[in-house]
C-alpha cells in the first residue's frame, strides 16, 4: 500500500492517477490547493511539463487545467489508477 | 411592513433603493461579460475605501422595471482570505466595508464546463447567509465539449436555484431575464430565500461537492479542443517560439499598422494650428493656444492609434485564455530569479500601465513576492513610454529594413527586452537580499480557450483609449501651459535660455550634462515627473516656442538639434527613470508606506543615470 504513494511531481504525462491526500505538512497551502479544486478522489492527468526539470507542470483536473510548480506538486499525494 | 400598509401606498413596504446584487464566482468565469451585457457596459470603476481593490458598479432595470444595483466583486476561489482580493470579497458580503451596504443577494457564477472543480465555492457561499441564485454560464461551451448537466437534480442538491445562461449572447440570457425578474421583486420585498448554512470544513465539502456531481455531471473522456490547442502552444519548444513570435509581430504591428492613422492625427494637429493662426491675431494668446495648447497635447494624442494597437493584442490574448499560457510557459524563468508564478500577469499589466500592473500584484500570496513584484513592474515597458522612445526612434532610427524587420520597431523590441532583463535582474537581487524569504508558488487555472466576445473586446479597448484621453486632458494640458509660460517668460527674444524653463534647467544642467543632455532636455524632465510621455509634450512646446515655427513634426526638429548619443541617452534614461508620480503614489497605497516608494525612486533613477551615462560615453566613444 504505502509504496504505491507518490506525489503528483512523478506523475508522468498521461498517465491518469486519483488525488489520494495531501502530505500534511504546509496547512495553508493545503487550503489553497483545495480552493482551486483539488481533493480526495479527483482524478488527475499531467498534460504538460516545463521545459527545464519538468517545473512548472499541468494538470488536468476534473477537466479544468491547472498550472503548478514543483513544490506545490509535491504536496498532492496520488496513487496510479493503471497500477495494480 | 405591516404599518407601512395602512397608508395604502403598495410600495412604501418595498425598499426605497435599488436592489444590491453581488457577482460572485471564480476567475475566468466570465463575470466581466456578464456585468457588461446586464449593465450595457455602463460601470462606474470605484475604489472600496481604504483598500486600492477596485470594484465596478452598474446599473440595470428588470423587464418589470425592478431597479438593480450590481457589483462585479474581484474574481476568487475560497472564503479564506489569502489574498488582498478574497479578503475584500469577503468583507463586501458580509458587509463590513466601511460606506458599503451589504448586498441584498448574491449571483453566483458557474462555468459549466469546471462545475465539478468549484462547485465546492457555492456550497462556501451559502455561508454567507444572504438569498443566492447560481448562473451555470457558457453552457453552450460545455455542451460543445460533450458536458451534460441535469439542472434540475443539481438544483435539488444545492437548495438555490440553478439558471443556465450563455451570458455572452441576448437569447442565452433570456432564461436569467426571466427569473431575475420575479427573484429581483421578491427581494425588494424583503423576501427572498436564505440557504441553510453549511459550515463544514473545506474537505468535507469537496466531498458534498463530488457528490452532488457524481449524480448530475456526466463529462466524457476526450480531448477537448483546448487540449488539442494546447499540444501547440504549450509544447516545450513550439510553445515559447510562438509566445515570443507574438510578442513580436506585437510590437512590429505598433510602429507599421498605426503610422496612417498616426499621419491623419498629425495632419489633423497642423490644421488646427493654421486655423488658430487664421483667427487669431498675431500675439501671446495664438502663442499659448498654438505652442502650448495643440503642440504640448498634440504631441502626446499622435500616440493614440499605437496605444489602441498595443492594448488591442493584449485585450486579445487575455480573453483568449492564452495570457495564461503564456504565464506557464516563462514561468521556468520566473522561477529562476525567485517570483512568484502569478506575477507574470501584474508585470504584463504593467505593460500598458505600472498603475494597474501594481494593484494586480495583490493576487500573489506571499507578502515578499508581492513587494519585489511591486518593485520591478515600472520597469515594464508602459504606455506612457512609448510616446518617448517613438519620438526618438523615430527622430534618430532610419526607417531601414533588417532583414524582414523594421530597424525601427526592432529597437523599440530591444528598449521593451532591456527593461524586462533588468526587472528580471533586480528581482533576483531583491529576493536574494532585503525581500528572502519562503519559496515562491504558483497556482494557476488555464482557462479554456475562447473567441473574445466584440462587444467586451471593443469595451475593453474604449475603457484603455479613455484613460489615455483623459491622461492627456488633465495632466498634460495643464503641464503643456504650465511648460509654456515658463518656456515663453520673462523673455524668448533670445532664445530659451532666458526664460523661466531655462533658469531652472541651467540650475540642473551640470547634473545632467555627464550624461550627454542638453538644456531643453533637462527642462523635459521636470515637467514629466508628471508622466513619462509629458516630455514629449514638453519637448515639442519648447522647440514650437524656439524655433517659431509649429508646423515642423517634432521628430524632424530633433534629428536636426540632437546628436545620435544624445537621442540614446535619452531613451535609455527612460527605460529606467522612475518618472510617474502616480506609480509611486499607488506603491505608497498598496504597500502602506513611504519606505519602499522612496526606495524605488532611488534605485531607478540610480540606474537611469548609469544606462544613460554608459549608452551616451560608449556612443561617443564609437563615434556615432
Amino acid at each position: 500500500m504505502l509504496a504505491s504513494r507518490s506525489c503528483l511531481r512523478d506523475l508522468p504525462k498521461r498517465a491518469p492517477a486519483i488525488v489520494s491526500g495531501f502530505c500534511g505538512i504546509d496547512a495553508e497551502l493545503e487550503t489553497r490547493l483545495r480552493e482551486i479544486g483539488f481533493a480526495e478522489g479527483d482524478r488527475v492527468e499531467a498534460l504538460h511539463k516545463g521545459l527545464f526539470g519538468g517545473n512548472p507542470i499541468s494538470v488536468k483536473l476534473n477537466g479544468t487545467h491547472i498550472a503548478l510548480r514543483r513544490r506545490e506538486a509535491e504536496a498532492i499525494l496520488i496513487e496510479p489508477l493503471t497500477a495494480a | 411592513m405591516v404599518l407601512d400598509g395602512t397608508l395604502g401606498a403598495p410600495d412604501t413596504s418595498e425598499l426605497d433603493h435599488p436592489v444590491r446584487l453581488a457577482l460572485l464566482g471564480a476567475p475566468n468565469c466570465g463575470k466581466t461579460s456578464l456585468f457588461n451585457a446586464l449593465t450595457g457596459g455602463k460601470a462606474k470603476v470605484a475604489n472600496y475605501p481604504g483598500v486600492t481593490v477596485e470594484y465596478r458598479k452598474g446599473y440595470f432595470a428588470t423587464h418589470r422595471n425592478h431597479d438593480v444595483e450590481i457589483l462585479d466583486l474581484p474574481g476568487v476561489y475560497g472564503d479564506c482570505g489569502h489574498s488582498l482580493d478574497e479578503r475584500v470579497t469577503i468583507d463586501a458580503l458580509s458587509g463590513a466595508l466601511d460606506g458599503e451596504r451589504q448586498p441584498d443577494g448574491i449571483l453566483f457564477l458557474l462555468d459549466a464546463s469546471h462545475i465539478q472543480t468549484h462547485l465546492h465555492n457555492v456550497l462556501q457561499a451559502k455561508n454567507y447567509g444572504l438569498p443566492m441564485v447560481v448562473v451555470l454560464n457558457m453552457m453552450d461551451m460545455a455542451a460543445r465539449d460533450g458536458i451534460k448537466i441535469d439542472v434540475p437534480a443539481l438544483e435539488r442538491e444545492l437548495g438555490v436555484p440553478v439558471i443556465s445562461a450563455v451570458a455572452v449572447r441576448e437569447s442565452g440570457r433570456a432564461a436569467l431575464a426571466t427569473f431575475l425578474d420575479g427573484w429581483v421583486g421578491d427581494l425588494r420585498r424583503g423576501g427572498g430565500t436564505i440557504p441553510d448554512a453549511h459550515p463544514e470544513s473545506l474537505k468535507t465539502l469537496q466531498a458534498e461537492a463530488r457528490g452532488i456531481t457524481a449524480g448530475t455531471v456526466f463529462r466524457p473522456d476526450t480531448n477537448t479542443q483546448t487540449e488539442r490547442l494546447d499540444r501547440l502552444f504549450m509544447h516545450p519548444v513550439l510553445g515559447p517560439l510562438i509566445l515570443l513570435i507574438i510578442l513580436f509581430v506585437m510590437f512590429q504591428a505598433v510602429y507599421s499598422w498605426a503610422a496612417p492613422l498616426t499621419g491623419v492625427i498629425e495632419s489633423g494637429i497642423g490644421l488646427l494650428q493654421s486655423g488658430a493662426a487664421a483667427i487669431i491675431p498675431d500675439g501671446w494668446l495664438l502663442s499659448l493656444i498654438s505652442d502650448g495648447i495643440i503642440a504640448g497635447v498634440g504631441a502626446v494624442v499622435v500616440f493614440l492609434p499605437q496605444i489602441i494597437i498595443l492594448f488591442a493584442f493584449i485585450l486579445a490574448l487575455e480573453a483568449s485564455g492564452y495570457m495564461a499560457r503564456a504565464a506557464f510557459l516563462v514561468d521556468t524563468l520566473m522561477a529562476k530569479v525567485g517570483l512568484n508564478g502569478r506575477a507574470f500577469i501584474p508585470l504584463l499589466s504593467s505593460f500598458a500601465c505600472a498603475v494597474p500592473g501594481i494593484m494586480a500584484a495583490r493576487t500573489i500570496e506571499g507578502e515578499r513576492d508581492r513587494l519585489t513584484t511591486i518593485l520591478i513592474a515600472p520597469l515594464m515597458t508602459c504606455s506612457a513610454r512609448w510616446p518617448v522612445y517613438l519620438v526618438i526612434i523615430g527622430a534618430f532610427i532610419p526607417a531601414t529594413k533588417v532583414g524582414p524587420f523594421g530597424l525601427q520597431g526592432l529597437v523599440g523590441f530591444i528598449l521593451m527586452i532591456t527593461g524586462i532583463v533588468f526587472a528580471l535582474i533586480f528581482a533576483f537581487a531583491f529576493k536574494r537580499t532585503l525581500l528572502k524569504g519562503a519559496k515562491p508558488s504558483l497556482l494557476l487555472e488555464l482557462p479554456s480557450y475562447k473567441m473574445p466576445v466584440l462587444r467586451d473586446y471593443l469595451m475593453g479597448l474604449w475603457e484603455r483609449a479613455k484613460i489615455f484621453i483623459i491622461r492627456a486632458g488633465r495632466i498634460i494640458l495643464p503641464a503643456a501651459i504650465g511648460i509654456w509660460f515658463l518656456a515663453s517668460y520673462p523673455t524668448r527674444a533670445n532664445g530659451i535660455e532666458e526664460t523661466y524653463a531655462g533658469m531652472i534647467g541651467k540650475l540642473l544642467q551640470p547634473l545632467f550634462a555627464p550624461i550627454g543632455f542638453n538644456l531643453e532636455m533637462t527642462i523635459s524632465l521636470i515637467p514629466a515627473m508628471a508622466a513619462r510621455e509629458v516630455a514629449v509634450g514638453t519637448l515639442g512646446t519648447i522647440y514650437a516656442v524656439e524655433t517659431e515655427d509649429s508646423s515642423q513634426a517634432l521628430t524632424e526638429i530633433l534629428s536636426g538639434q540632437w546628436t545620435l548619443p544624445m537621442g540614446l541617452a535619452f531613451l535609455a534614461w527612460f527605460v529606467f527613470a522612475p518618472q510617474c508620480i502616480s506609480t509611486l503614489a499607488i506603491m505608497r497605497k498598496e504597500t502602506n508606506s513611504w519606505k519602499w516608494p522612496a526606495f524605488a525612486f532611488f534605485y531607478m533613477t540610480a540606474m537611469a543615470y548609469i544606462a544613460a551615462l554608459l549608452t551616451y560615453r560608449v556612443a561617443v566613444a564609437a563615434g556615432l
